[in-house]
């Protein structure tokens, strides 16, 4: 079944995401990778290349995990990549592979970001004495965030939201609040998520305003957690045991973009273009189109952020994301189930671990093992990042069987 | 003598206040910040134009979590300001969906934010409704 130079998934595995106030980031990722280890019935001796993926622990966790886990010598790649980080280690692990340089690579995410607040803004600290001087690229004498837009993460992604609905109509607070009140129900059925309580429309509108039309429970929940992978060559799988084999899930496509140069990207970040971009690459490479998909996880970092996103996936036409949305199709019953996870807003989001945690939900729905939030006779799905700078990942994963 | 300085250096104060972007003299990209190269072409030289004090409201949020010394609710947003677009807050209205829209129409104001211990008075920009 398998070609040799085909990329799999052999084993995966997320921890559960909320605080965890008496692990370190070692400890998170650790559980992360013993259990993809475990999962895909290898050891870290197999290993051929580790690429560890974190944004806000201060650099160097692959090599302090290796001191927990196993000193085998192999290359480690620390990558950093807002975001979409996950997705940047997976990807430099499916590199190496796909070079030929590792039989079995493996990828992990972690993050310690439970309490963290606000990200994405802030001023300048205070001297003794005050004199207006000059600063940086825009040669700014004071803290220009607030007072020359927003640079904070849900007023930035909540401009993106609005963007769309001024280009296209149709949207409103109480469309974007919907998209999470989803996700928010899809997150009751996954008991690895920070949070799994359903909310209604009216506590989710009533709830503490962030940044219009982003409430609190419309932005990513900042949490802990951790999530790993083991990738192996198709011709590597083969000589595994059959059950290794049919519990393997194909990578079809696994892409990295960064945003092209486009009139008014550096004034409010473009997260449409390098999004479209990766996912035309992604159903290129797979063979694949968006109507193909039994399952999506795309980076729903706000609820504004979600509708753009099915248009840049094409999971609906151009300029159709309100309608597709209000045609039901992305809940779990629906046509497209998007973010049956509970999605950002409410599974959580440790930065860096994101990137893999998508794609441990995708696998555990093509293997047939998600529980009761299974999508009945699942084949096919796609896993989307987006961190701002910007850098895009997208991966469609197939099970053993399609 | 003490006198007035702008919050950011694209800022151009004096009677008609106005903001400049520096344009790639090959493709024509505008740039509010200092430049190495151009983004969309490579070319590295770039000649200062000014940019139209009127635009179109294109993208807009209500801010009211920020971080600490900046003072909420404000609305920041995207402006169209003839082809170009400028990143600012809207002002002189007040802040909530009931008096700010998508597609209004918005012009160039300038305040003070406040005076250094020389006695020099900084001064922002906004855009305020027609």
């Amino acid at each position: 079944m398998a070609k040799s130079d085909d990329i799999w998934i052999l084993g995966i595995h997320m921890t559960k995401f909320g605080k965890h106030p008496d692990k370190d980031i070692v400890d998170l990722a650790a559980e992360a990778v013993k259990g993809a280890l475990t999962d895909g019935g290898v050891t870290m001796k197999q290993m051929g290349v580790l690429a560890a993926g974190n944004l806000m622990g201060g650099g160097g966790v692959g090599q302090q995990l290796q001191k927990q886990v196993g000193q085998t010598g192999i290359p480690v790649y620390n990558v950093s990549n807002a975001c979409a980080t996950g997705a940047t280690a997976l990807r430099t692990a499916i590199m190496s592979v796909k070079a030929g340089e590792s039989d079995f690579g493996l990828a992990v995410g972690v993050e310690k970001l439970a309490g963290a607040g606000l990200l994405g803004g802030g001023g300048r600290p205070k001297a003794d004495k005050q004199v207006y001087e000059p600063k940086g690229r825009y040669g700014a004498v004071a803290t220009v965030d607030g007072r020359v837009g927003t640079q904070t993460m849900p007023g930035v992604f909540a401009q993106i939201g609005m963007e769309y609905g001024h280009k296209y109509g149709g949207t409103s607070f109480e469309l974007f609040a919907k998209i999470s009140e989803k996700n928010h129900a899809h997150s009751t059925l996954n008991p690895l998520a920070a949070y799994t309580k359903k909310m209604s429309l009216e506590e989710i509108m009533n709830d503490v305003m962030i940044a219009y039309p982003n409430t609190r429970p419309m932005c990513s929940a900042n949490c802990d957690g951790a999530a790993a992978a083991v990738v192996v060559n198709g011709a590597t799988l083969k000589t595994l045991s059959k059950e290794q084999q049919r519990r393997a899930v194909k990578v079809s496509a696994s892409v990295l973009t960064t945003d092209p140069y486009e009139e008014a990207c550096q004034v409010l970040p473009d997260v449409n273009t390098l999004t479209q971009n990766a996912a035309a690459q992604a159903y290129e490479q797979a063979g694949i189109g968006p109507s193909d998909l039994n399952l999506v996880e795309l980076h729903d970092c706000f609820a504004t952020a979600e509708l753009v996103h099915y248009d840049n996936l094409k999971l609906c036409e151009t300029g159709g994301a309100v309608d597709f949305f209000n045609s039901g199709a992305t809940w779990r019953d629906g046509k497209t189930p998007v973010n049956v996870s509970g999605g950002l807003e409410s599974k959580g989001h440790p930065i860096a671990a994101t990137g893999i945690a998508n794609i441990w939900e995708v696998c555990h729905h093509l293997r047939g093992e998600a529980g009761d939030r299974q999508i009945a006779g699942a084949k096919v799905g796609l896993a989307h990042v987006i961190g701002l700078g910007s850098a895009c990942g997208v991966h469609i994963l197939e099970s053993s069987a399609a | 003598m003490p006198g007035q300085i702008p919050l950011v250096d694209y800022l151009v104060l004096g009677d008609e206040p106005h903001l400049k972007a520096h344009e790639c003299t090959s493709c024509g990209a505008r740039f509010f910040d200092r430049r190495n190269a151009c983004a969309s072409c490579e070319n590295t030289e770039f000649k200062d134009v000014a940019v139209a004090t009127t635009g179109e409201l294109r993208a807009f949020t209500i801010v009211s979590l920020a971080a600490p010394g900046i003072p909420v609710p404000f609305v920041a947003g995207v402006i169209d300001c003839d082809g170009t677009s400028v990143s600012g807050n809207v002002i002189n209205t007040e802040p909530d969906p009931d008096h700010v829209k998508l597609g209004m129409k918005v012009k160039l104001a300038t305040y003070p934010i406040g005076t250094d211990d020389d006695g020099t008075e900084a001064v922002a920009f906004g855009f305020e409704p027609i």
